[in-house]
C-alpha cells in the first residue's frame, strides 16, 4: 500500500448529514467498485475507511455521513485543501518490474507522481461484476448506495443490465438516485416513513417491483443485508463494514468469523459472497 | 550525508538499527512486504501467538482516542505450529533482520511449550514473552502484574529455551514496574520489553454503551509516550539486562529519547496503524537527526540520561 496526497475539489452536502467529496491526485487512479480508501483527518488519530462511489482518471468520489467529531471536521474541509489517503498500487507488470521489496527505496515516503506503469487503486477486494450473467440487482441501505454507483457503471460497461433498490429512513436522506437514473439504471426506493416510494424495507420494495436479476449486490446496515440474503435465492455479494485499525490487513482489528474461518474485513473483504457471512 | 552508525547490539545480535515494529501492529511481517523494503527494519516483533489458534474477541475491537487508540483484538493468531512452520520461515525468505516471536499463554506450561517450539525454529532470533496482554480474561496480563508470577513464567521459559535471548514484555498496569522487571532479571530473563498497552475504555454516548465489544481494551499511541519513557528509564537504570522501549513512539526524536532513557532497541506500535510507513520513515530520518544532535553512533547514547 502507499500514502498519497489528494486535493479536495469539492465537498458538498447532498442530503441530511451526508456529504459528497471529490478528491484528485497527481497520477492515474484505477479503483474497482467495493474498494475503499483510508482517509486522514487532521487532528484525529485513526484514518477513516470510506468506500469509493466513483472512480475518476486521477481521483475518487466519496460519500460520507457526519456521525461524529472526525467526520464533522471532514465536512468543514474546503476545496483547495488536501488530505492524505492510504491506497494500494496496481502495476502494469510489463512496464514496471515486480520487485516490491525494492521499489520504495531510497525514500519510502512517496507523495510525488507514481512511476510509469503504476496506478493507484483502492484498499480491499471489491465486487465482482463479471460474475453477473446478464442482469444485476443492486440493493443499498442509506449510504450503502455509494459503492453501488461505481458497480452500476462497471456492469453497464460490461454489457450487463442493472436495477437498483435503495432504502432510506426518510426522504431527506435520499442520495444517488438521480445519479443512478442518469446512467439508465431503474431505481426503486423504500423509505421507513413512506414519504417516498414503498413504505418499509428494501425487501418490501423488491417484492413490489419484482425486478429480473441473476445476481445481487448489497451494501448497507447489517440487519438489512441479512434480510436481503434471506429473501433472495440468487447468488449475491455483501459488503461488510467494521471499525478498522490499520485498514490494510496487518492489525487484525476488523476480523469477522465467516464460513471459511476468520477473515479481515479490510483485506479479505469488504465484499464477501453471501454464503460466507455468518449472520 | 555524513555516515552515521545506526547499529545496536542486542544480547549479542547486531541490529541494523534500533527500530522494531511492535507485536500486534505489524502482523507477521509479510503483510507489509509489498509496501516497503522490510530490510530497513532492525527487527520485527511478530503477532502474539498462543498454543492453539484463536479467533480473538468480537468486534468492534478498535476505538479511537485523543492521540491514541484502544484495541481489543484478543490475541487472534493461527497458533504456535503455524508460526514456526509457516509464518517465521516465510518472513525469513525476504527479511534478514531480527525476527522476534511474541509468545503468549494461558498457563505457565503453555508459555514453556510455546517458547520451546519457538526456540527450535531456526528462523526466530529472539523470544519475547508477553505476560501483559490486557485483552484476554485468563492468563496474559495476570502473569505480569506481580513479581512472583512474572518470575515463575520467566523461570519456566528459561529452562526450555537453550538457544535464543528471552525478553519478557511487561504491562504498565502495575504499581511498581521495577520490582517486576528485577524479578524477571533474577529469574533469568535476557531482556525486558516495555510497555504493553494500558487498560482503557471508551463509551459511545449516543448508544450509551462501550465502543469496544469487550468493554475494555489496550490503550496506546502518542498519549502514552511519557509514561512509557518513565518506565523504560526506571527499569533500564534498575536492571543490567537490555530494554526494548515501547509505547507511543511515532518519530525519530522519540527513538533517540527512548534510547537516552535506556532502551537498546525501540519498538513502534500504534503509529504503524495510522501510518504503515512509520518505521521506514523513522529509520530514514535518524541520520539527519543524529547529525543535528552531534550523535555519531546510536549505541553510544543508550542510557546516557
Amino acid at each position: 500500500m502507499q500514502k498519497r496526497i489528494f486535493h479536495i475539489e469539492s465537498n458538498d452536502a447532498v442530503a441530511r448529514d451526508t456529504f459528497r467529496i471529490v478528491l484528485r491526485t497527481d497520477g492515474p487512479v484505477a479503483v474497482r467498485s467495493g474498494q475503499f480508501v483510508d482517509l486522514d483527518i487532521p487532528g484525529y488519530y485513526l484514518r477513516r475507511p470510506i468506500s469509493v462511489s466513483d472512480a475518476l482518471p486521477d481521483g475518487v468520489v466519496l460519500y460520507y455521513k457526519v456521525v461524529g467529531e472526525g467526520t464533522r471536521v471532514l465536512s468543514t474541509m474546503s476545496p483547495g485543501s488536501s488530505t492524505e489517503l492510504l491506497c494500494s498500487s496496481v502495476y502494469d507488470r510489463g512496464a514496471f518490474p515486480p520487485d516490491p521489496l525494492r521499489r520504495e527505496a531510497p525514500n519510502p515516503t512517496r507523495h510525488s507522481p507514481a512511476p510509469t506503469g503504476e496506478s493507484l487503486t483502492g484498499l480491499g477486494n471489491g465486487f465482482h461484476p463479471e460474475q453477473c450473467a446478464a442482469e444485476a440487482l443492486l440493493i443499498g441501505g442509506g449510504l450503502g448506495a455509494a459503492p453501488l454507483y461505481l458497480l452500476a457503471k462497471e456492469l453497464l460497461a460490461a454489457g450487463r443490465k442493472a436495477t437498483a433498490v435503495l432504502g432510506f429512513n426518510k426522504a431527506d436522506e435520499i442520495c444517488l438516485v438521480d445519479e443512478l437514473k442518469a446512467l439508465g439504471v431503474p431505481v426503486h426506493i423504500a423509505t421507513m416513513d413512506g414519504s417516498v416510494g414503498t413504505k418499509g424495507f428494501v425487501t418490501d420494495a423488491i417484492a413490489a417491483a419484482k425486478p429480473a436479476f441473476d445476481r445481487f449486490y448489497t451494501c448497507g446496515p447489517l440487519p438489512m443485508m441479512k434480510a436481503v440474503c434471506a429473501a433472495l435465492s440468487a447468488p449475491g455479494e455483501v459488503s461488510l463494514e467494521e471499525r478498522m485499525g490499520c485498514g490494510a490487513g496487518f492489525c487484525y482489528g476488523c476480523t469477522v468469523q465467516t464460513a471459511s474461518g476468520p477473515r479481515r474485513v479490510c483485506a479479505d473483504g469488504p465484499v464477501f459472497d453471501k454464503e460466507e457471512v455468518l449472520w | 550525508m555524513v555516515t552515521k552508525d545506526l547499529t545496536v547490539s542486542l544480547c549479542g545480535l547486531q541490529l541494523a538499527n534500533p527500530v522494531v515494529p511492535a507485536s500486534g501492529t505489524f502482523g507477521f511481517g509479510l503483510e507489509l512486504a509489498d509496501s516497503f523494503d522490510l530490510n530497513v527494519l532492525g527487527g520485527i516483533s511478530l503477532k502474539g501467538t498462543t498454543r492453539e489458534a484463536r479467533f480473538g474477541n468480537p468486534t468492534p475491537r478498535i476505538a479511537e482516542c485523543t492521540a491514541g487508540m484502544i484495541n481489543s483484538v484478543g490475541l487472534q493468531n493461527p497458533g504456535i505450529e503455524v508460526l514456526v512452520t509457516e509464518k517465521a520461515p516465510a518472513l525469513r525468505k525476504v527479511y534478514r533482520g531480527a525476527i522476534i516471536a511474541n509468545i503468549s499463554g494461558f498457563s505457565i506450561e503453555e508459555y514453556a511449550y510455546n517458547c520451546g517450539r519457538a526456540d527450535a525454529c531456526p528462523d526466530i532470533d529472539i523470544i519475547e514473552v508477553n505476560v501483559s496482554c490486557p485483552n484476554v480474561h485468563a492468563g496474559g496480563m495476570a502473569f505480569g502484574t506481580d513479581p512472583a508470577s512474572a518470575a515463575s513464567v520467566t523461570k519456566a521459559v528459561r529452562e526450555v529455551v537453550r538457544n535464543k535471548p528471552v525478553f519478557i514484555k511487561l504491562s504498565p498496569n502495575v504499581t511498581d514496574i521495577v520490582s517486576i522487571a528485577k524479578a524477571c532479571e533474577d529469574a533469568g530473563a535476557d531482556g525486558i520489553t516495555l510497555i504493553n498497552t494500558l487498560l482503557g475504555m471508551r463509551i459511545d454516548i449516543r448508544k450509551r454503551k462501550p465502543v469496544i465489544a469487550n468493554k475494555m481494551g489496550g490503550f496506546s499511541g502518542p498519549a502514552v509516550f511519557p509514561l512509557a519513557l518513565r518506565m523504560v528509564y526506571q527499569v533500564a537504570h534498575a536492571c543490567s539486562i537490555p530494554v526494548m522501549g515501547c509505547g507511543g513512539v511515532r518519530r525519530a526524536e522519540d527513538v533517540i529519547e527512548m534510547m537516552m532513557a535506556g532502551a537498546t532497541a525501540v519498538q513502534v506500535g500504534a503509529e504503524n496503524l495510522r501510518n504503515p510507513m512509520a518505521c521506514p520513515e523513522i529509520v530514514a530520518a535518524l541520520p539527519a537527526l543524529m547529525d543535528s544532535l552531534g550523535i555519531n553512533s546510536l549505541q553510544e547514547i543508550i542510557g546516557t540520561v
